[in-house]
């Protein structure tokens, strides 16, 4: 019997993610998601700029591209115009944080009815390497060749820690994608933030810590060490924001 | 019996299914190469799979079936 195969949410289409970017696996995480809620037909994504850029080959359901930073603002009218489909944007960091942050805080100030997943790998990676907003103080990019220095560069921004300020976001919760433990709890994040959304309880976000091997010059083994030894200490995991439990 | 089948054509040789297997039954072949130019994972100790998955679950390019 088998007791593990590709989800039919995904297509058959060969990922173009570099060996171990870890972008695959959370792919994966939200097709399975959508598959076991059974809500494929009702489901609609949108793609980022970015190394993510081409995830409409790849989720087996509607897509719909965005200008950089601008799913958040897309998927706004979509959902509203479609009230009753299930609307996901995936997005990278520096198209989240840096281009889109103003889409991004608005879109969770006016509680859209959407799921966001949004990946951060400490880079930008499909540009080759430049430092994003949640570059670690210290980490290398071709923009900080020495590493980040909070006297020239500011400090890296937490993202999930920001949107909990405001009050109208249902869930927020932090996951990484560093071994075997964590990718499970971040398939029951993810799980948790559609199955929100298609109960209709409001704005839901799911930052994913993921690997970038290559810009970070790493083999990809390191660079899942390097997540879980670094990256969780900048970016703490954990729920942050959970109205279902009254975690306010 | 439990076992793995990889599909040599999408593997990408990252290793990161290698390093989740518990019984080390998983190694990157250092002279098999795909179309793509990648050293691909092979189950060099298939008898010592318990089925867990743990190689699947970490495989960012869904590239592992486990049959149990
Ligand atoms: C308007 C505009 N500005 C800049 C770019 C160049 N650009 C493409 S992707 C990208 C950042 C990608 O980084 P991120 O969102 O972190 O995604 P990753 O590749 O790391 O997954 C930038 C700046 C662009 N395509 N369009
Ligand atoms: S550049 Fe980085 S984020 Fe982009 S596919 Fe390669 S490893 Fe993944
Ligand atoms: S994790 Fe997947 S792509 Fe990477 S070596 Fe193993 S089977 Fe190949
Ligand atoms: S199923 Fe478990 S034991 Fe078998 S190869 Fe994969 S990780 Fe190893
Ligand atoms: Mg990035």
């Amino acid at each position: 019997m088998k007791v593990f195969q590709k989800t039919k949410m995904l297509t058959d289409a060969h990922l173009h993610y570099c060996p171990g970017c870890t972008h695959g696996i959370v792919h994966r995480l939200v097709a399975e998601s959508i598959e076991e809620l059974g809500l494929q037909e009702k489901s609609i994504g949108i793609a980022p700029v970015g190394c993510a850029v081409f995830a409409y080959d790849y989720f087996n359901c509607d897509m719909q591209e965005a200008a950089h930073g601008r799913a958040p603002a897309v998927a706004t009218g979509i959902k509203r115009c479609l009230p009753d489909r299930l609307v996901f944007v995936y997005q990278g960091d520096g198209d989240l944080a840096s281009i889109g942050m103003a889409e991004t805080v608005h879109a969770a100030a006016r509680g859209e009815k959407i799921t966001i997943i949004f990946i951060n790998n400490s880079i930008y990676g499909m540009t080759g390497g430049q430092m994003a907003p949640t570059t670690l103080i210290g980490q290398k990019a071709t923009t900080c060749q020495n590493g980040r220095d909070p006297a020239v560069n500011g400090y890296p921004i937490r993202v999930c820690e920001l949107l909990a300020t405001l009050d109208a976001p249902y869930y927020i919760e932090r996951v990484s994608t560093h071994d075997v433990k964590h990718v499970l709890a971040a398939k029951k994040a993810i799980k948790k933030a559609l199955q929100f959304q298609a109960e209709g309880r409001g704005y839901t976000f799911v930052e994913v810590l993921v690997s970038c091997p290559t810009n970070w010059h790493m083999r990809p083994v390191d660079a899942l060490r390097f997540m879980g030894e670094e990256c969780t200490k900048t970016f703490p995991l954990g729920v942050f924001r959970d109205k279902s439990e009254g975690k306010q | 019996m439990a076992g793995i089948t990889v599909d040599e054509k999408i593997c990408k040789g990252c290793g990161l299914c290698a390093n989740a297997c518990p019984k080390k039954v998983i190694s990157i072949s250092e002279h098999r190469m795909n179309q793509n130019g990648y050293f691909i994972a092979e189950a060099v100790n298939p008898q010592n799979c318990i089925g867990c998955a743990f190689c699947a679950i970490m495989c960012p390019d869904c590239a592992i079936v486990v049959e149990r």
